[in-house]
């Protein structure tokens, strides 16, 4: 809650409308015990006084009522009438909105029919025809209000319900025991509570104009009670030689519907948990660098394609920072697969993303490192630089193909636009390249495929496709995070074939993120494993899947099931990985290893070679040779 | 065998279809088509097959969230559908349901102590005391933490997420738990930890599991007994050993030479198109054989039934042309062969 105050009270405009609200709010509370005449006293001899006489501050109307008085009775009126009109509105539209939403099928289509029919008619023409059928009155034009917006609420509502009666723990509460109207009552309406403030919050304002608007035409507020339309409405007759009568009770209705509206406004951003977590702020299109010092050419590196080191990347959550990338160190070979594997959250996105200075920023930010392609360190290049390489040099392939495709455009087109990017050639001939793409990566009938949309695939066809895209400039790099993780096995099969088969034949050089020991022993040449940001071990994938020497590389790998042997029964680790803002010193999988001692707790544990190709990040390395023979 | 806990006869589940006003009538999509299956007391059946098999399907209507088109569920001797008219709440306190995704299983907005509270009030009518002792004793039997039950879910990783899910559907006191992809979206340090206490409640508990999984070996160190899916039937079912050891479907077969094993022999990719059929025109005949390697002209003529193999009468295979012998993973010089044909 403190929270939530927070946010509006970040949000300066916001803050200036609940102020300004509060203070009338509290005017009219406090109104009865004011020192004022009685608003429907009629004095003629007083009539049309202007403003700051004796005994009238505001002066007086064409009855001799005091304005100060009627203003802020009516501001009562008018903000009680709106509040009420919304609170129907807002309770009957919900109500509907949700049982449509929830029960779906013919309820939702009868209920639904009959809402668009409410809105087929011209919104004020319809509040008139209400107010004509029940008669002038105050009262009469709340209902009118509250009915001509019904629907509004309706509509808004019933969307929010569809998308949760769909989820998972609606049928989880069915099957707790729970009936439809306790499902309706305690598991949708705490969820759709948000929506329906931020609606009424954004509307009542307009009702309050609307309101406003009927006394104005004289179908609200009958005389001699007043409200801000009412008022409004008699002024008009005098505009030309007493405007104050009708400028005061405008300016309240402005100031008093601009209030609300800023602060609602500001209602919908603080609630709206998107905005919580930073997603509508718009990322820059680069990853901001703030490196300190800059790590030197590494010599031995010197023939690799691509050599990271020391890359440290941040998240700044508030005042927390996450180190999500804490010190990555590797190189990749031209030609040559290495697999990056860990747990979830172990970093291995966004070592992937920094490559490119993907990461969103902000909240993400490079610390330190160096990220060399062919010897150029990436973090140095300007922007443009950097674009180009995007995409021709270094490709990536996702996880969620959605997530590169857009979903409005055919693949073949989406395929000849991203050749076009980087090579200038002709449509024709771009579009032969693209078909020829499709093919490349088995897509039979690439001609009429290259024609459909990426719904109409499936979703190994759309990860062809994805891979289709990386290949479009003959990148040197491609950077696979987890491809084949959302697929079926044979499907897999078939896309890490298709990735050796590149290698093959291209001889690109391949980053391949998976959690997957199995995959990873199928493709790579190379593993590095990833724990808490560090890479714990890397080396050749056979010999850290025969003899591991990281204690947690032991662990990740026996606690995997192993088809055709049943026997094995994997070994859970227990425990959880430390989280990314609260890393302890020394060793990150000390609470978790069976192994560690008083030493695993001190300083940082440097990455050191154990053989002439393996390195490992652990003081008590497993299976190395000692003086008393193999330690254990 | 005694009497098994669960006999699933002829059941069928056809989305969509039925008569438009104008024009030709909707064709349906047969989800699961007349499977017939049996689970005994205290065994775990895995259940396997791509997605967009029926796997989900099958256990929607198992556990009552759905209703079949056609087709009988009988638990422990009674018919599902009969009881569930009389009191609908006798499904929930005979099966229980594990959810795939444990997060969003759990509402965002409720307590644990909420979410756990809901089957026991309602499923057992426990209240005040008996209440809150039973919630303890369930945070204890999933190894949480008793100071967990005042949060909310976000505040919880898949793992322990997943515990209370678990947690939520022993809660109704079942005998068998179908179990839906249960560990798929949880890391395999984490992933390990669950199935061993899913071992171990079904040992303190005398439960029966229907565990259903995309992952081979995850199923296959699970489950007594596996049966494998396919478009919407069953073309396997036998011990998990024998499943193994001689896999007589050539889709079964398939489904092996596809998963990697660490440190394994390289896997076999089909070279043609791996594509489920069009459900809203199925193949005739076997719904395998356009992607199979075995067909023969007979095979797109009738639907191959699931029978019995050899005498043992525990295996069962749906294919005219089952393959004998023990599986052994292609060793590299088969796979350049096969990739030359
Ligand atoms: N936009 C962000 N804001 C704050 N923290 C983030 C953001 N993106 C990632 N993180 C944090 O960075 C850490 C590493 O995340 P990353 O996505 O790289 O993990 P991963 O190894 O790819 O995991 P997975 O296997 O789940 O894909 C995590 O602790 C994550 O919470
Ligand atoms: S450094 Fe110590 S705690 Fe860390 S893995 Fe090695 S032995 Fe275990
Ligand atoms: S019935 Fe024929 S097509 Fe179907 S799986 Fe058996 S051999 Fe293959
Ligand atoms: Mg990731």
């Amino acid at each position: 809650m403190t929270n939530f105050i927070r946010l509006i009270a970040r949000n300066r405009l916001a803050a200036f409308g609940g102020i300004m609200l509060v203070l009338l709010v509290l005017l009219c509370l406090i109104t009865p015990w004011l020192p004022l005449d009685d608003p429907n006293i009629t004095s003629p001899e007083n009539r049309l006084k202007p403003p700051l006489s004796a005994g009238h501050l505001l002066g007086t109307d064409a009855l001799g009522r005091d304005i100060l008085s009627r203003l802020l009775w009516g501001t009562r009126v008018s903000l009680a009438v709106g509040i009420a009109a919304s609170l129907v509105a807002a309770f009957f539209g919900s109500l509907i909105g949700i049982v449509a939403g929830y029960f779906g099928g013919r309820t939702d289509n009868t209920m639904m029919r009959g809402i668009d029919m409410l809105m087929a008619f011209p919104y004020i023409l319809l509040a008139l025809a209400i107010v004509a059928v029940l008669g002038p009155g105050l009262m009469n034009a709340l209902y009118a209000i509250a009915i001509v917006n019904i629907p509004f609420f309706a509509r808004n509502i019933r969307g929010v319900t569809v998308g949760i009666a769909h989820r998972e723990f609606i049928d989880a509460a069915r099957l707790s025991g729970k009936g439809h109207i306790r499902i309706l009552a305690s598991e949708i309406l705490p969820n759709v509570l948000p929506v329906i403030v931020i609606t009424m919050s954004t509307t009542v304002g307009w009702m309050i104009l609307e309101t406003a608007g009927l006394s104005f035409l004289g179908l609200g507020a009958q005389p001699p009670q007043a409200d801000l339309g009412s008022m409004l409405g008699e002024g008009r007759r005098m505009m030309l030689n007493a405007p104050h009568v009708a400028v005061l009770p405008g300016l309240v209705i402005f100031l008093l519907v601009m209030s609300i509206n800023l602060l609602g406004d500001g209602i919908r951003d603080a609630l709206d948990p998107r905005l919580k977590s930073g997603a509508l702020s718009r990322p820059a299109p680069f990853t901001h660098i703030r490196r300190r010092q800059v790590p030197p050419e590494n010599g031995s590196a010197a023939n690799a394609l691509l050599d990271v080191q020391d890359l440290h990347t941040h998240f700044e959550v508030g005042r927390r920072t996450h180190r999500a990338v804490n010190g990555v160190s590797f190189t990749i070979r031209h030609n040559e697969c290495l697999g990056l594997v860990g747990e979830s959250g172990s970093g291995k996105s966004v070592t992937a993303l920094s490559l490119l200075g993907l990461v969103a920023s902000p909240p993400g930010v490079i610390t330190e490192g160096r990220i060399a392609l062919e010897g150029r360190d990436l973090l140095d290049l300007p922007h443009r630089s950097i674009r180009r390489i995007r995409g021709r040099n270094v490709a990536y392939v996702f996880q969620d193909p959605l997530s590169t495709l857009h979903p409005l455009f055919r693949v073949g087109h989406q395929l000849i636009e991203a050749i076009q990017q980087h090579q200038a050639i002709p449509r024709q001939e771009a579009r032969e390249l693209a078909v020829s793409l499709l093919d490349q990566v088995r897509i039979p009938n690439a001609e009429r495929r290259a024609d459909q949309y990426p719904h109409e695939l499936s979703g190994g066809m759309r990860q062809r496709v994805g891979i289709a895209m990386a290949l479009a400039n003959n990148p040197q790099l491609i950077v696979a995070d987890e491809p084949t993780t959302a697929l079926d096995v044979t499907v897999q099969a078939q896309i890490l074939a298709l990735i050796q088969n590149l290698r093959e034949t291209k001889g690109t050089s391949v980053l391949f993120i998976t959690h997957d020991f199995g995959v990873v022993s199928q493709v790579c040449d190379r593993v590095a494993v990833m724990y808490a940001g560090r890479i714990v071990e890397i080396g050749p994938t056979a010999d850290i899947l025969d003899d591991p020497r990281h204690p947690y590389t032991q662990r990740l790998i026996d606690c995997v099931p192993r088809l055709g042997e049943p026997n094995n029964e994997p070994a859970a680790i227990p425990g959880l990985p430390p989280a990314a803002d609260a890393l302890p010193e020394g060793c990150a999988f000390a609470d978790r290893c069976d192994l560690a001692e008083d030493a695993c707790l001190r300083g940082d544990i440097a990455l050191r070679a154990t053989d002439s190709d393996r390195q490992v990040r652990c003081i008590k390395p497993l299976g190395l040779p000692t003086r008393q023979g193999v330690m254990q | 065998m005694s009497k098994p806990l669960l006999e699933i006869r002829g059941l069928t589940r056809t989305f969509g279809g039925g008569r438009r006003w104008f024009g030709h009538d909707i064709p349906g999509v047969h989800a699961i088509q007349g499977i017939d299956l049996d689970v005994a007391q205290g065994e775990t059946l895995g259940i396997v097959g791509e997605s967009g098999c029926g796997k989900s399907s099958l256990a929607r209507l198992l556990v009552g969230l759905d209703t079949p088109t056609a087709g009988q569920i009988l638990f422990a001797g009674e018919d599902l559908q009969a009881l569930r008219k009389k009191d609908r709440y006798a499904l929930s306190r005979r099966l229980q349901y594990v959810f795939q995704d444990p997060l969003s299983s759990l509402n965002p907005r409720k307590r644990i102590r909420d979410i756990l509270a809901a089957p026991l009030r309602h499923l057992r009518g426990l209240e005040g005391t008996a209440l809150d002792r039973r919630l303890s004793e369930l945070m204890e039997v999933v190894n949480l933490r008793p100071e967990f039950i005042s949060r909310y879910p976000h505040e919880f990783s898949g793992g322990q997420a997943q515990r209370i899910g678990i947690a939520r559907a022993l809660a109704a006191e079942p005998k068998l738990l179908v179990l839906d992809e249960p560990v798929s979206a949880l890391d395999v340090s984490i992933q390990a930890q669950v199935l061993k206490l899913l071992r171990r409640l079904k040992d303190e508990f005398d439960l029966t599991y229907l565990f259903i999984s995309h992952d081979l070996s995850v199923v296959e160190a699970i489950s007594d007994r596996i049966a494998v899916m396919y478009f919407g039937r069953i073309i396997e079912q036998a011990p998990s050993r024998r499943l193994f050891h001689s896999p007589a479907h050539p889709y079964t077969r398939l489904l092996l030479d596809s998963a990697p094993v660490p440190g394994g022999p390289p896997i076999r990719a089909e070279s043609g198109e791996s594509e489920l059929p069009d459900p809203l025109a199925p193949p005739p005949g076997c719904s395998f054989a356009p992607r199979c390697p075995k067909a023969e002209p007979d095979c797109r003529q009738a639907v191959p039934l699931l029978d019995t193999l050899g005498q043992r009468g525990d295996h069962r295979v749906a294919c005219h042309h089952p393959i004998e012998g023990p599986w052994r993973r292609l060793d590299t010089q088969e796979v350049n062969e096969t990739a030359n044909e």
